[in-house]
């Protein structure tokens, strides 16, 4: 149906990127290195947010609480039993998770599915709730998980956290799943399923009166949410090499709203692109918070100034322009024709996920 | 045995009684009108009947079958579309996408099997598109199927709400002030296009109406509300000599 | 555990819930107002106590003096809060208008972070807070009697305010339909600062009793308080004055007694009080002293 011509430039654009992800990983140093693969994190953890936020219309604000279920559950999966046995210094660590081990793989998966247990045991009461009652609901639920990782000292370690996790998220792990989860989200928004959702964050008595199960859907949304959150997570806590309570607090969910926003709620591409340029500038802001050199005078380090220009960013896109980015708008090749940059293809519907394409 | 009926059906809201004792009947092809001045509580009837509002008392029956209180989209799903009086589209979502949308419970279209466009899912989307695309066209609004619900005039939008119920492949269509806002000429096109629809999808119709050409001309039975009290009932004729309506309705022009 | 103890629990638990209490009202009168969840009204509180202790500690002001200063200028602050990050979204949806409270909570939190700096500061309690009293074994800090006092005073005053003034009918009106308040020639946005202007007022209050009960300040110690009271005005049911200090009083009583007699469960105190939100809303979700909303077709 659709001209095959935006098939071959999807190729092309996969394939550049592919190769463009091969030389940076063959000649970055490893600061640069780590920085782009937190970039594909991002995408992962606000690409689940929008599913609930942008496609279904919850606010939830508990990101940060399936993170952390996907980081402990895949770093305690994957730590070999003398690496436990080092971190479990205070408190010997629970006999039955001493000797747990498998692939990472296997355990991302599995962090993954209890987050989204998890998602399904909180959604099943809680996604009765509205707007924010949800929100606050979702956040204290977040709060609760860290509370527990907190006090289960044979199990999680505690406030101490866990050290010197072994490193398996390499690039290709971090970007595969970024792309998986692009694919995902694409092929969802497209389906009737997808539309389904839309329905229900559009309007929630007339999807009803169309014959959705709208609480279902909701469940639905939050559950696979969850199961994204959780892998995000783990994947984080792999890259990092350390994980603890603290790591996970609402600042951690603030980051990603900040992202889902900046992008435009609602918008694939614009999640992808403001993962990355938030990521990309929270790290090249970092000078912000040591000492100041303004060629007349110096200023003193003041940590948090790079925060303060992350809230006011977030202020003014909220205050000035709401959409975000992109609106709820997505990326397609028939934009580049429009703007002149692609040759105009044949037909005038090839826009593969275009807000209002036929298509 | 009537398609659809309710008995003694009771609405309070706190100490409002928005329905009392309401005893609808509607035998299966008929066109019934449900008429009364603002507030008689016509339109909470009809939320009781599609399982927005519980009754506080009193039972709707759909095919012999009870379904009071069942939640709103199983009643969707056993046959039982409606429009609503201040128009619910999507808002966010392109014309044919709304229509797509009262598609999506026949496509029994899962999560993975619809994200994965599995074989079986493709055929239906198909068949879908080219039902909602045919639906569309039947009322003028295929030029419009890209462009976003919300960005019709307020006609076409009355159209495409009546359209996505249709969508739903329903037996029976309630249909909550489908004339509402529309000129004399969109009117009659209504009036025609309701007939035609009833004919088509062999559908049994209830609607709450203001324009009383339009339920005179339409409806075979009509149903006066009044303060939540049914005050009279029978065919157009009857109800325009009915004195207790001419009182209450007719005759406070 | 003697009755001594005993009592000794309940007078702290008091004293807490009457901390909660005057954070929660301010909550309860935004939302009721303007169905917003004020997620800055943690940082307000702190910003008063940093201001009371900026007011001793470079002005040199004697500790009423800083106190008044620090509660008049919280006020303004949250008066100013209201007209940058809510005000010009009076009219969008309600999920920009907390994303803009979130963004707004944040903003205050770094810029305090970088203003005060990271490091937790030491108060000075002023002596007259600082006396132990003791009555049969039941020893408590002066402070802790206090707040009690305070919130009593300031929810018999409210309550006037709110049932016997025309500023409280105008308010009343507000909170029942904005727009209808406006066609009544009500003047909304002085009705919506007024009400901001006294829950910062209260919350300044708060913080600075806070500070001379816990005597440290950080940047942060806004933000666990903050949820907490949100979560009371919640369990009073929202929008209700006086179910914000009922609220406050339970949550203050549920944390610390239950400490008291489950020391175990002692790592587990901040997540009581989410525990407590969560069974509420499914429960009750208009909270105890609320009333039932009807979802409208």
């Amino acid at each position: 149906m659709r001209p095959k011509r935006t098939h071959l430039y999807t190729l092309a654009a996969l394939a550049l990127f592919t190769g463009l992800l091969a030389v940076a990983d063959l000649t970055f140093d490893s600061f640069t290195l780590r920085v782009l693969d937190l970039c594909a994190i991002y995408v992962v953890l606000a690409l689940s947010l929008n599913l609930v936020n942008g496609f279904t219309g919850l606010f939830s604000l508990g990101h940060a609480g399936f993170m952390a279920v996907g980081a402990y559950v895949s770093a305690l999966l994957t730590m070999t039993p003398e690496q436990k046995e080092m971190n479990f210094f205070l408190e010997p660590i629970a006999p039955w998770l001493a000797h747990l081990s498998m692939p990472f793989v296997p355990a991302l998966v599995v962090a993954g599915l209890l987050a989204a247990a998890l998602g399904f045991l909180l959604g099943a009461p809680v996604l009765r709730l509205k707007d924010d009652y949800l929100a606050i609901a979702t956040l204290g639920f977040a709060e609760i998980i860290r509370v527990i990782l907190t006090n289960t000292q044979n199990i999680t370690n505690g406030a101490l956290g866990l050290k010197g996790l072994p490193r398996y998220a390499t690039t290709w792990v971090v970007w595969g799943c970024a792309a998986a989860s692009v694919a995902f989200m694409v092929l969802l928004g497209r389906s009737s399923y997808g539309r389904a959702m839309k329905a229900v964050r559009d309007d929630e008595i007339a999807a009803g009166a169309m014959g959705i199960d709208v609480f279902r859907v909701k469940v639905v949304s939050f559950t696979v949410s969850s199961f994204m959150a959780g892998v995000g997570g783990a994947l984080l806590g792999s890259l990092l090499t350390t994980i603890d309570p603290k790591m996970f607090t609402f600042m951690l969910t603030f980051n990603i709203v900040l992202i889902v926003v900046l992008g435009g709620i609602g918008s694939i591409t614009g999640s992808v692109i403001a993962s990355i340029a938030v990521t990309i500038l929270m790290e090249a802001l970092r000078f912000l918070d040591g000492p100041l050199d303004l060629g007349v005078v110096q200023l003193e380090a003041r940590p948090g100034l790079r925060m303060v220009v992350f809230s006011i960013g977030l202020m003014a896109v909220v205050l000035f322009r709401q959409r975000g980015l992109m609106g709820n708008r997505e990326f397609s090749w028939s934009m580049l024709s429009r703007i002149g940059l692609l040759p105009r293809a044949g037909a005038a519907d090839g826009a593969p996920g275009g807000k209002h394409g036929v298509a | 045995m009537a398609l659809l009926s309710t008995q003694g059906v009771t609405v309070r809201f706190g100490g409002l009684t928005a329905v009392s004792g309401l005893d609808l009947a509607v035998e299966e092809h008929e066109i019934v009108g449900l008429i009364g001045p603002n507030g008689a509580g016509k339109t909470t009837a009809f939320n009781v009947i599609t399982g927005m509002n519980r009754p506080t008392e009193g039972k709707v029956l759909y095919r012999g079958e009870d379904i009071t209180g069942l939640g709103r989209h199983r009643i969707s799903r056993r046959g039982v579309a409606r429009t609503f009086q201040n128009i619910r589209l999507f808002k966010e979502l392109s014309v044919l996408e709304n229509v797509l949308v009262g598609c999506h419970v026949r496509m029994d279209a899962g999560l993975f099997a619809a994200t994965l466009h599995l074989p079986g899912y493709r055929r239906r989307d198909r068949e879908a598109r080219a039902f909602a695309l045919d639906l569309l066209r039947q009322v003028g609004l295929e030029e419009n199927a890209g462009d976003l619900a919300t960005s019709l005039p307020y006609g076409k939008q009355r159209r495409l709400e009546i359209v996505r119920a249709l969508a739903t492949r329903p037996s029976m269509l309630l249909l909550d002030e489908p004339a509402a806002g529309m000129n004399p000429q969109e009117t009659i096109e209504l009036l025609q296009f309701v007939r035609q629809i009833r004919e088509q999808f062999g559908l049994t119709i209830l609607l709450i109406e203001h324009h009383m050409q339009l339920v005179m001309e339409l409806c075979h039975r009509i149903y006066v509300l009044e303060y939540g009290e049914t005050i009279a009932q029978g065919d157009p004729a009857a109800i325009q000599n009915d004195p207790k309506v001419i009182e209450a309705y007719l005759g406070a022009q | 555990m003697t009755l001594a103890l005993f009592l000794q629990h309940l007078a702290n638990a008091l004293s807490l819930g009457s901390l909660y209490a005057l954070i929660a009202i301010g909550y309860t009168m935004v939302y009721g107002i303007l169905r917003l969840i004020n997620f800055a009204h943690g940082d307000v509180f702190m910003l008063g106590a940093y201001l009371a202790f900026y007011s001793v500690a470079t002005f040199m002001l004697p500790w009423w003096g800083a106190l008044l200063l620090a509660v008049l200028l919280t006020a303004a602050f949250g008066v100013g809060l209201e007209w940058v990050a809510y005000r010009p979204l009076r009219d969008s949806p309600r999920i920009s208008v907390m994303i803009s409270a979130i963004g707004a909570s944040f903003l205050i939190e770094n810029v305090a972070i970088v203003l005060f700096g990271g490091r937790p500061k030491g108060v000075t309690v002023p002596d007259v807070m600082n006396v132990k009293l003791t009555l049969g074994g039941v020893s408590i800090m002066s402070v802790s009697l206090v707040i009690p006092i305070i919130t009593f005073v300031a929810l018999a005053v409210l309550l006037w305010v709110v049932q016997r003034t025309r500023v409280g009918m105008a308010m009343r009106a507000v909170s029942t339909d904005l727009d209808a308040a406006r066609l009544q020639a009500i003047d909304v946005n002085r009705i919506v600062s007024f009400t901001f202007g006294t829950g910062s007022l209260l919350a300044g209050v708060g913080g600075i009793m806070w500070s001379y009960k816990y005597p440290q300040l950080n940047p942060l110690m806004g933000v666990m308080p903050g949820l907490k009271c949100f979560i009371a005005a919640v369990i009073g049911g929202i929008g209700n004055i006086p179910g914000a200090v009922l609220g406050g009083f339970l949550l203050g009583g549920i944390e610390l007694l239950t400490i008291a007699f489950l020391p175990t469960l002692t790592g587990y105190r901040d997540a009581f009080a989410f525990v407590l939100l969560i069974v509420v809303l499914l429960v009750k979700p208009s909270g105890l002293l609320g009333g039932a909303a009807v979802e409208k077709v």
